[in-house]
């Protein structure tokens, strides 16, 4: 098998052993459904309750990419100023880790007090869990231009918005691309984290309400559907990623032949 | 002294500290005075840390002087100045862009261009290639820099710096990264562009042989606070083989140069 199919096929035959355990732990042990059900069961739960966990699982995954792309756009254009300024940076920045060091759950309950049950607060959470490590990579990315950079294009009487756009937003994607990695996954830990706590719709309400019905393998069909929209969503933003920043990692993931 | 045309750069008195003046920071620079002809290639050598590279941000007018007098073509530099090219030892290309596009850059961004820029698009397309070509880069144009060796990414950056047609190019040791071969096949490509438009140069380093090769005139500055303490012109015929370093005549301009410079890194202060 060549190194590239090797690549390939890794990830699935790790995923496939996970299970086997799993399912094999469960059957030697005589684990009890209701404490720990083997994956058969919990794919048993996921196709018996199709419908309710797919219009549940769609409604996660609109909260999620909401929150996800309101984190984008605010991400970005906080990066940008708290890159370009180091006065800003300097105000902002303790602010900032301050906030983020909060755990978003806590600030569930207040959402719900202002807005209600619901949708909103699942897209407010997604939004706050998600936004932090972009504003830090997308200023990082504009903060790091090398000095002598700047100095051939002021030099050339360029203007502080074309040092932006032509040298930090562009030199800035490798980082934001591999921030949106981050913030998608989170993104989907705040909308479940909002859903589990109030909600009458989603994958985390229904996790809930299984679990307090003792329905376990339906929990957990639920937790192996988070993780695979998960997965979905990471695979995207990695897409987009090796499509639009080939040359930050010189051209090598586009297969090791033309390496040398 | 130097058979060229009017002052280009004028360079007097001029001091620049660093840090807070009122507690005495680091003085980099002390009354140095200076003047390069319009079409001069001049060369400032001296010890590491004597401020050779304050003097180009100050002509290039990045920094302000903190006492004295710089003036560029006539006109005292008061911010940065359109007309200059630069070149430093890193040849901090983009890596999102191809080489070509690389070249293009100066042309986005210049004033003077940009608007041209957008209508004949083709016209400067054209241009770049030829200055490539010129390089011996005809075909690198849509390569990417991080697919190009150090020397071939260093001629880029020269052709960078050229593009616009400035009339001053500052150089910060541009070849000091390089292996001795490709540096002295460097050497030879930079005397090529200067003899064919005959634009100012500010050349920093610290290799002698590098200084006395390229420049008409060469410049040793003292160790911190730095200052002129010697000029010497160098009147060897153009366009000069790379054989020239061996010349009795060439290699005695060397050793004056390297006395002086030995005093310059003891007797700074």
């Amino acid at each position: 098998m060549s190194p590239r199919a090797r690549r390939i096929v890794a990830p699935w035959v790790a995923g496939i052993l996970l299970f086997a355990l799993w399912e094999a732990g469960c059957r030697l042990f005589d684990v009890p459904e209701f404490i720990l059900p083997a994956p058969s069961k919990s794919v048993e739960a996921l196709i018996q309750y199709w419908p309710g966990i797919w219009k549940n699982a769609s409604h996660t995954m609109y909260t999620t990419v909401v929150g996800f792309l309101i984190a984008v756009a605010f991400g970005l254009a906080l990066g940008v100023a708290v890159g370009t300024s180091a006065l800003l940076y300097a105000a902002l920045n303790p602010i900032l880790v301050g906030f983020n060091s909060i755990p978003k759950v806590a600030i569930v309950p207040v959402l719900i007090l202002w807005f209600g049950i619901g949708t909103v607060p699942a897209i407010i959470t997604a939004f706050l869990i998600s936004f932090f490590p972009i504003v830090v990579n997308v200023a990082t990315g504009i903060a790091t231009i090398e000095p002598e950079l700047k100095d051939v294009l002021r030099s050339l009487g360029a203007r502080k918005l074309d040092i932006l756009l032509k040298i930090g937003l562009p030199r800035s994607m490798p980082y934001f691309f591999a921030s949106l990695k981050v913030a998608i996954t989170l993104a989907f830990v705040g909308s479940v984290i909002s859903e589990t706590v109030a909600s009458n719709e989603g994958i985390g309400y229904l996790m809930l309400s299984a679990s307090s019905s003792f329905r376990v393998p339906l929990v957990f069909a639920g937790l192996l559907v988070v993780a695979a929209l998960g997965i979905g969503m990471y695979a995207v933003a990695a897409l987009l990623e090796r499509r639009f920043t080939h040359w930050a990692t010189r051209g090598m993931d586009s297969g090791f032949a033309t390496g040398g | 002294m130097f058979a060229h045309g009017s002052a280009m750069i004028e360079i007097s008195q001029v001091s620049l500290a660093y840090g807070e003046e009122a507690t005495g920071g680091v003085l980099a620079l002390r009354d140095a005075t200076l003047d390069v002809s319009e079409g001069e290639f001049a060369a400032i050598v001296g010890p590491s840390g004597c401020g050779k590279s304050t003097l180009l941000k100050l002509v290039s007018g990045l920094r302000p002087p903190s006492a004295g007098r710089v003036s560029v073509a006539g006109a005292p530099v008061t911010g940065p100045l359109k007309i200059v090219g630069m070149a430093f030892q890193n040849p901090i290309l983009l890596p999102w862009r191809t080489t070509l596009q690389n070249l293009l850059l100066p042309l986005e961004v210049a004033p003077n261009h940009r608007r041209r820029f957008r209508r004949e698009k083709q016209a400067y397309i054209d241009k770049a290639q030829a200055l490539l070509a010129r390089v011996g880069l005809s075909d690198a144009g849509a390569r990417y820099p991080w697919e190009l060796s150090g020397g071939m990414q260093q001629r880029v950056s020269l052709c960078r710096a050229l593009i616009h047609e400035p009339e001053i190019l500052l150089l910060d040791e541009p070849f000091a990264a390089l292996d001795a071969f490709t540096r002295e096949e460097l050497w030879e490509t930079m005397q090529l562009l200067w003899l064919d438009r005959k634009f100012t140069v500010l050349l920093v380093t610290h290799d002698l042989t590098e200084a006395a090769y390229l420049a008409d005139t060469v410049h040793v500055v003292s160790s911190r606070p730095g200052r002129i303490v010697h000029s010497r012109a160098i009147d060897l015929p153009r366009p000069r083989p790379l054989d020239i370093r061996f010349t009795q005549e060439f290699v005695d301009i060397v050793h004056e140069l390297r006395a002086h410079i030995g005093r310059a890194r003891e007797g700074g202060k």
